[in-house]
């Protein structure tokens, strides 16, 4: 083994001090297909001798297979990374590029440019500390400067640089180049805070990128790469409240007990006093814990583990907080939301919510207005497509700490997780809380469900049946509350048809009013299952997400999912209310397994098959299930 | 080696930025997922990552294994010092080969990097990530690395075959990283991502990290193939018509199986020489690897079919 000598120690140390005040800078670069944006980076690379030798050979022969500008190098290809945008010439995906000079390291996001990658470039600005938005000099400001323009402001980013290019297309002329920026700043005046620089350039050629401009002699201002290295983003951290997000709790053996995670915020110092967020306990630091020894402080941005005074409850998602300045703590807040899935937002339904180490159930109890991205107009809406952004109201399954996001990026912000697919369906950031937990109690009353339940001789249950229209789910289910009412057990079916007659009679059959449906209808059987009784639901609930949430409300063990699997061809022959003739005729619209999707159980306790078994003998099958399990004593 | 005992000296604040956010993805895996596993390459990219590593669980010991896919082809040295760290460090080291693969002979003098690669790399993996059940497995990609990488998400999830689908990766918000998973589905985490080469030996320099030996320049018995050089490790060297074995002052850039893996001519004995040498080059460090060559593109391609 070849032992690192002391001489290069040295070296090494001597190369840190020539760097030691370089620092970091996140960029996002945004513009449409046709802004040359891949250009500007390909030419801001090259300009700063940042293309290597076999690099350039390689760009000098992808130019002649893929290159759009004829007959030179494309510095486009340098940065378009995936087969498909090299086929189609279109940026598709987040790329991220590095680069450094003397004085700063740079990470440029390089972020699709159309409307239906809106998700890619929100994803891009989320992590960014400056926006390049790029104008094509001839076509000015489009609705799409202004859409992205908007989106970087609502994701936080404070700094801009317009870059109008193809000056050459336009003569250079500083007429032109005025009128645009002009028009521009006009529009972002409605952003709060921000800083906004506007450069002429061309970027095929280079000019006011790294190089200046020939052609451009009335332009005075800095060129792309000097702004670059001198712009200040500084949000000064350090001046924030301290918030450290419990990652992980190291326990290395039965003394030690240390709560890693970053500070994001603030300063973290040994001695200091702090508050856990979670429970508002005081205590203070004892240790600051790394590898490389123990500290005095740490500050944002530094990656530690923190040893307490006292021995007090910690766990991931708890956050490491100022006791003058604490987090708020909400179970509902107000939020932006940016929709990133195909599968529309439906009020009511539960998803998880990612926000730092806190992971819950969550809702989204109204969405109160839709953003048009291009003329920014409040549109009253009840679902949410791909790239839509909207405000909401959320509710969590339990409180949650947080800051509002204009006040902290890494406190305020969370994603949301479909609870099927585990696909990120959305990017959301929290504006406000709605109420403080604190302030709202359950009643608690001395008489429990048990206890109620115990009174009649009967566990309380929540059997769910659920299946096509047809299926012979209320068959069944009546069949069954005879057999349970003959051994003497108190209780109440909740039937779909019915239900709709009184309590969901203002709710039609729209993926979003079914949504809303089963969700009242869970809460009426949570209540009934509270009161003591076997609740029946007998509704076609075709969604899972819906079914798992009812699960969720009531105790574990409680909940027996019964699907009534008929095939929907015997469901349809057999057309008991003549439903099916009726959407057949297109007279009934979001007819489920017609033209609304049923998603049938995964891991239903019960699978019943009603082609082959009589509605009598399965009420039967149900009767012994029940037996088996303990729930009929 | 023995690491020397140095006192604490502060980093630049890029690296500080970038130590910082690779501790704190090691933390968020450890904490989510049911079972990770370092996938450890021996080379400098994973000595970063296993210091790395160390530090975000500091002082406990790490709460995963490291996992080697041996092809059988590396140099002695790596798998020398693959054995001396494990031992210093008291680390959980799993070793996989495809020992199918080897039976059936495949060695890339025979069939070629590609078929090589996949079956002796990309097979061996899936095997072991399958056999072991891993549900996260660290790497030590970059994206500066590589075209097909600039674009991938530091979690990059992989369905049931081990797939990564390029045009439906998961959006990546902040630093909220979504680690939910279906049966058989995986995540690559790579804390690397926002690396250069240069910030990895820039890095190592200023942590005094050990790395393995062929990294410095020496002399070394050396054959010339199109038009880049081999080092000669051991007899099981095939040797093309009309080659001659000739000592040149050489080190790697990257390493990784003999066969395939490229030298330098270089004079960089020390971590400042190298990190100096780096900054003045004006050659890719991937160029030193054979397997990129193959075809256009072809690493997207490879990872599509589940190479790291």
């Amino acid at each position: 083994m070849k032992a690192i000598s002391d001489q290069a120690i040295a070296g090494a140390v001597e190369l840190g001090q020539a760097a030691a005040t370089r620092d970091q800078l996140c960029v996002l670069t945004c513009g449409s297909v046709d802004d040359g944006k891949s250009t500007l980076i390909g030419r801001l690379l090259l300009d700063a001798s940042l293309v290597l030798d076999d690099h350039f050979a390689a760009l000098t022969r992808d130019s002649k297979t893929h290159g759009t500008v004829r007959g030179d190098i494309d510095p486009a290809l340098l940065v378009d990374g995936l087969e498909a945008e090299r086929e189609q010439g279109i940026t598709i995906d987040v790329a991220y590029r590095y680069f450094g000079t003397a004085r700063r390291r740079f990470i440029v996001a390089d972020t699709p440019g159309h409307k239906d990658y809106t998700r890619n470039m929100v994803t891009g600005a989320s992590t960014s500390d400056l926006a390049i938005l790029l104008v094509d000099a001839e076509k000015g400001i489009l609705e799409q400067t202004r859409r992205h323009a908007f989106i970087c402001a609502l994701l936080g980013i404070r700094h801009f640089v317009l870059a109008v290019n193809k000056m050459d297309l336009v003569g250079f002329d500083e007429v032109r180049f005025n009128a645009i920026r002009d028009a521009f700043l006009q529009f972002a005046g409605r952003f709060e805070r921000c800083n906004m620089v506007a450069i002429p350039m061309a970027a095929r050629f280079g000019d006011n990128v790294v190089r200046g401009s020939a052609q451009m002699p009335w332009y005075r201002g800095p060129k792309l790469l000097e702004h670059l290295e001198a712009v200040t983003v500084d949000a000064n951290r350090e001046a924030m409240p301290l918030r450290l997000p419990v990652q992980y709790v190291s326990r290395p053996n039965a003394e030690f007990r240390g709560y890693a995670g970053t500070v994001v915020s603030g300063s973290l110092r040994k001695g200091a006093e702090i508050m856990v967020s979670r429970t508002g306990v005081r205590t203070r630091v004892a240790d600051i814990v790394t590898m490389d020894g123990k500290l005095d402080a740490a500050n944002a941005a530094d990656a530690v583990t923190v040893v307490l005074a006292d021995k007090i409850d910690v766990s991931r998602g708890d956050i490491i907080a100022s006791p003058e300045q604490p987090p708020q703590r909400a179970d509902a807040f107000a939020a932006t939301l940016v929709w990133m899935s195909e599968h529309h937002l439906l009020a009511g339904r539960t998803y998880l919510l990612k926000c730092g180490g806190q992971t819950l159930s969550a809702i989204v109890t109204e969405l109160k207005y839709r953003i048009d991205i291009e003329s920014f107009d409040h549109i009253a809406a009840k679902e949410l497509g791909l790239n839509e952004i909207a405000f909401v109201n959320i509710a969590t399954a339990e409180p949650i700490s947080f800051d509002p996001y204009d006040d902290n990026r890494d406190t305020g912000g969370f994603i949301l997780i479909d609870r099927h697919s585990n696909a990120t369906v959305a990017a959301g950031m929290i504006r406000f809380g709605l109420r403080r937990a604190a302030n709202t109690y359950f009643q608690a009353f001395d008489v429990t469900k048990t206890a109620r339940g115990s009174l009649n001789a009967q566990k309380p249950a929540l059997l769910w049946f659920t299946g096509l229209s047809g299926a012979g789910k209320s068959t069944i289910a009546n069949l069954l509350e005879k057999k349970l009412y003959a051994f003497g057990k108190h209780t109440f079916v909740l039937d779909g048809d019915n239900v709709r007659h009184g309590l969901n009679r203002d709710l039609g059959f729209t993926e979003g009013d079914r949504v809303e449906n089963i969700r009242r209808v869970a809460e009426v059987a949570k209540l009934f299952v509270e009161a003591g009784l076997i609740t029946i639901v007998s509704f076609i609930s075709p969604f899972r997400a819906e079914r798992e949430m009812a699960r969720e409300l009531v105790e574990p063990g409680e909940f027996i999912e019964i699907f009534v699997d008929t095939p929907l061809a015997t469901c349809e022959a057999r057309d008991p209310k003549g439903l099916y003739k009726k959407a057949r005729r297109g007279e009934l619209q979001n007819f489920t397994g017609l033209d609304s999707p049923y998603e049938p159980p995964v891991n239903p306790e019960l699978t019943l098959d009603a082609t082959t078994d009589s509605a009598a003998d399965l009420a039967e099958r149900i009767i012994q299930f029940m037996q088996q399990r303990g729930m009929l004593s | 080696m023995t690491a020397k005992t140095l006192p604490h000296r502060s980093l630049p604040p890029d690296l500080r930025r970038l130590e910082a956010e690779a501790i704190f993805i090691f933390r968020e895996v450890a904490a989510e997922f049911r079972k990770p596993v370092l996938m450890y390459s021996i080379g400098k990219d994973s000595s970063v990552l296993l210091h790395l590593a160390r530090k975000a669980f500091y002082p406990s010991v790490l709460p995963f294994p490291l996992l080697h896919i041996d092809t059988t082809w590396k140099f002695r040295e790596m798998i020398a010092f693959r054995d001396e760290t494990a031992k210093r460090l008291g680390l959980d080291l799993i070793v996989h080969t495809n020992r199918e693969g080897l039976q059936q002979g495949i060695t890339p003098f025979t069939h070629g990097s590609s078929l090589y690669t996949h079956v002796m790399k990309t097979e061996a993996l899936k095997q072991a990530l399958n056999e072991h059940g891993f549900d996260a497995a660290f790497g030590g990609a970059r994206r500066d690395e590589e075209k097909s990488r600039a674009k991938e998400r530091v979690f990059s999830f992989r369905n049931a075959n081990h797939v990564w689908d390029p045009k439906n990766q998961r959006p990546e918000l902040w630093h909220l990283y979504n680690c939910r998973l279906g049966a058989g589905e995986s995540i690559r985490v790579f804390p690397l991502s926002n690396w250069t080469e240069l910030d990895v030996w820039r890095y190592i320099a200023h942590q005094n990290i050990p790395i393995v030996p062929l990294y410095f320049a020496a002399p070394r018995p050396v054959v010339e193939r199109s038009g880049g050089m081999l080092v000669v490790d051991g007899d099981r060297f095939k040797f093309e018509p009309g080659e001659q074995v000739v000592t040149r002052t050489v080190r790697f850039r990257t390493l990784g199986c003999y066969p395939l893996t490229g030298c330098i001519e270089s004079s960089a004995t020390t971590l400042a020489e190298i990190v100096q040498e780096m900054e003045a080059s004006q050659v890719s460090e991937r160029s030193g690897r054979l397997i990129d060559h193959d075809e256009q593109a072809s690493m997207e391609k490879k990872k599509r079919e589940g190479y790291f």
